[in-house]
């Protein structure tokens, strides 16, 4: 038996499709297009002189020894961002997933971050361990340790890390408890019945069947720390000590919506998407393999 | 119910009204005790005449107001007024389309200006190398020094003797520290107070063509032997303790109000929160100098604001615009602005005024940042104003900490302020040429 619908009339698809197509089309492909097209483009910051600059914007980039750095910055930073955030949040879901009293209350707690604009959670972190003021600074200081995000480029990695990693632990959390409960309670019990203690059941049952979600969630958080991190940045850092913090995006940010360079903030944008279709094309290839669905 | 609709038949009438005047739309970027000074402002104008209604609305910092003004322009809809903060002077400059230049504006309404009557560092920073006033300057502010006396007397520092130069200043933070201070000298805004006004102060150039006043083809030479000496001087300060850096922009100035640290460089307009909140007695004092350079200190840089008239408007509202520039070009009206705020007198005559009142006897200090703003400038001090701004003060913030880090030496940081920043301004000279 013909299970797929087909469609006799050939205009009728295509109508359906419509909304969405435009939906697309509108929102994602011609804002995308135009920053590509004023990639090649020197304007000024009110767009009353436009000149057409061909790769020049890119040119300036590559010759600017400060942005080639700041790859290396953002590989790190997403490196640990993805990294932290995805095997703290699988180590709080799979214990909140084995709590019995409170479930609710503690679930709570954990989603609540993810309520917190980023701009917010950069002054939050910032109020923690910042020197003058923060509360944990001077827990530090007295410990003995110089603790000096100003002026220490890895303290300052550290701190804009901590803050983008505690920003998307509720979103990882979510995925994770949900992945956790839909494996079958019997195959846990009876792994358990044949002596595999907690540990082992984790890793040889749980964790192979979370495999998905894990990939998923590794693809959201890459996306999460190229894209969605430069408000944190640029609330705790603003990028220094030097350039120790200035990852792409938030050179993007600040040349385009602080500077008003428009053509090279528009070019940065543009690297910075073919980094991440790059990325997550890698990702399918090559990480997917290793995912059982 | 019947308040209910009292309410609306009111709402209605003041509507009405609204209509029956010519609105006035006024961008800014004023908070807190400015913010109500700029409300009373509008509220005092509009209730001298009838014809126009200035309607202030809060944009956002400096910088996301200029961002929401562009946008608004772009859309068709831009404000009557823009305030706009003095590092994006010279975008504004270049965009000749989208501005009215404000000499235009006075003459076409027939009102009298006369851009004379400004101080001159403060009019040749918003004026056109043809001469044409471009802005409206309006709040203007400079960089000054000050200084907690309480920790000076802990010290046993004189403060009848206040350190003036740079060797003083080593001097004066070295004893702080040996009291027990932990931080006897920081910086706000790094930039502006350490390059910009140290250029002008001491009479040397940051920039060719005297500072980027003649053009757009303006490069940086701030790395001159006596930048460099500078810098190498506060970055072994920087080692020993005797400075201690406390972060960009004006982020520093909570550690002074607080009491931590005794000595700071940043901007004038400072002063009405430090008289508010700091629990200590203080003084403002002239920035530091080097005794031994031949012109210093001459004066100081400009910052602050002006208000910038956005193209595309109907003649009546031009008209309102030059009324409301009119009123608050009146010496009264800025006298008592410059007293509430700390802002700068920006006409003489609202200097004398001030003078006259006896203002500057009964609060000790506050004259300071007129007194290095007064004084004649030379072509070397006019001002600097360069494009690409915003950005090539964050290069400034980012070498600068290099040094207080310990990670490059003076030189090496001056060099590379000097080479970055040149490239950004040649991309602004080209992506402004069609203009």
């Amino acid at each position: 038996m013909e299970k797929r619908v087909t469609f006799k009339s050939s205009w009728l698809p295509w109508l359906l499709l419509a909304p969405q197509a435009v939906i697309i089309g509108v929102f994602f492909f011609w804002p995308a297009a135009q920053a590509l097209l004023q990639s090649f483009q020197q304007q000024d910051a009110f767009g009353t002189s436009v000149q057409w600059a061909g790769l020049e914007n890119y040119r300036n980039l590559f010759n600017d020894a400060t942005y080639l750095e700041s790859f290396k910055t953002t590989a790190m930073f997403s490196l640990f961002v993805a990294f932290f955030g995805i095997s703290l949040s699988l180590f709080l879901a799979y214990f909140a997933d084995r709590v019995t009293r409170g479930t609710l209350f503690y679930r709570t707690l954990l989603i609540w971050p993810y309520a917190v604009a980023p701009a917010v959670a950069g002054v939050v972190w910032l109020f923690l361990f910042s020197g003058s003021i923060g509360v944990i600074a001077y827990w530090l200081h007295n410990a003995g340790l110089p603790w000096d995000p100003l002026l220490n480029g890895n303290h300052a990695m550290a701190l804009v890390i901590m803050a983008a990693v505690w920003k998307q632990l509720s979103y990882n959390f979510l995925f994770f408890v949900a992945g956790l409960q839909s494996i079958p309670r019997s195959l846990i019990e009876a792994a358990a019945i044949d002596g595999a203690g907690p540990w082992r059941r984790f890793w040889s049952i749980q964790f192979p069947l979370l495999s998905p979600t894990t990939f998923f969630l590794l693809v959201i958080n890459v996306v999460y720390a190229f894209f969605d991190t430069f408000g944190i940045i640029d609330a705790a850092t603003h990028g220094g000590p030097g350039k120790d913090t200035s990852i792409l995006v938030y050179k993007v940010y600040f040349d385009g919506f602080k500077a008003l360079d428009l053509g090279g903030s528009a070019a940065q944008s543009a690297v910075l998407m073919v980094i991440v279709i790059a990325l997550t094309v890698i990702q399918f290839r090559f990480v997917e393999k290793k995912v059982n669905y | 119910m019947k308040q209910k609709l009292t309410a609306l038949v009111l709402a209605a009438a003041a509507s009405f009204a609204a209509h029956a005047q010519t609105e006035i739309q006024w961008w800014h970027s004023m908070t807190a005790v400015n913010g109500e000074w700029v409300n009373d402002l509008a509220k005092e104008f509009n209730a001298r005449q009838k014809d126009y209604k200035v309607v202030p609305v809060y944009k956002g910092s400096y910088d996301e107001s200029m961002t929401a003004a562009i946008a608004a322009f772009r859309a068709g809809n831009a404000p009557n007024i823009l305030q706009v903060f003095e590092v994006g002077t010279a975008t504004m400059m270049a965009s000749k389309n989208a501005i009215v230049p404000v000499t235009k504006v006075m003459n076409d309404a027939g009102k009298k200006f006369d851009a004379s009557v400004y101080i001159p560092a403060v009019a040749s920073y918003y004026t056109a190398p043809n001469g044409q006033m471009m802005s409206f300057p309006f709040n203007s502010s400079t960089t000054v020094f000050y200084i907690n006396k309480d920790a000076f007397d802990k010290a046993g520092l004189d403060t009848n003797k206040l350190p003036a130069t740079w060797p003083e200043v080593a001097l004066a933070a070295a004893k702080l520290k040996a009291s027990g201070h932990k931080c006897p000298l920081t910086i706000g805004w790094q930039g502006w107070t350490q390059l910009e006004s140290f250029s002008t102060w001491h009479n040397t150039l940051l920039a060719t063509k005297r500072n980027g006043l003649d053009g757009m083809d303006a490069r940086l030479v701030g790395n001159s032997p006596l930048h460099v000496r500078h810098i190498e001087n506060l970055g072994n300060m920087a080692k020993t303790g005797l400075f201690v850096y406390k972060g960009r922009n004006n982020t520093a100035e909570g550690s002074f109000v607080s009491g931590e640290c005794a000595m700071i460089t940043t901007s004038s307009g400072f002063y009405g929160n430090v008289a508010k909140n700091a629990k200590f007695k203080f003084t403002v004092a002239p920035l530091p100098f080097y005794p031994d350079v031949a012109g210093a200190p001459q004066n100081t840089v400009i910052g602050g604001a002006s208000l910038w008239v956005m193209a595309g408007k109907k003649p009546e509202e031009y008209k309102g615009v030059a009324a409301f520039f009119e009123y608050l070009s009146n010496p009264e009206v800025q006298s008592a602005s410059h007293k509430r705020t700390g802002y700068l007198p920006v006409t003489l005559a609202s200097y004398k005024l001030t003078e006259d009142s006896g203002f500057y006897k009964q609060n000790p200090g506050t004259d300071t940042a007129v007194n290095q703003m007064v004084r004649k400038t030379t072509d070397k001090s006019r001002g600097i104003r360069l494009g690409n701004y915003v950005q090539i003060r964050t290069i400034e913030d980012e070498e600068l900490e290099q040094v207080w880090a310990g990670k490059k030496t003076a030189k090496e940081a001056l060099d590379s302020i000097v080479k970055r920043g040149n490239e950004l301004l040649e991309r602004f000279e080209k992506a402004n040429k069609g203009s």
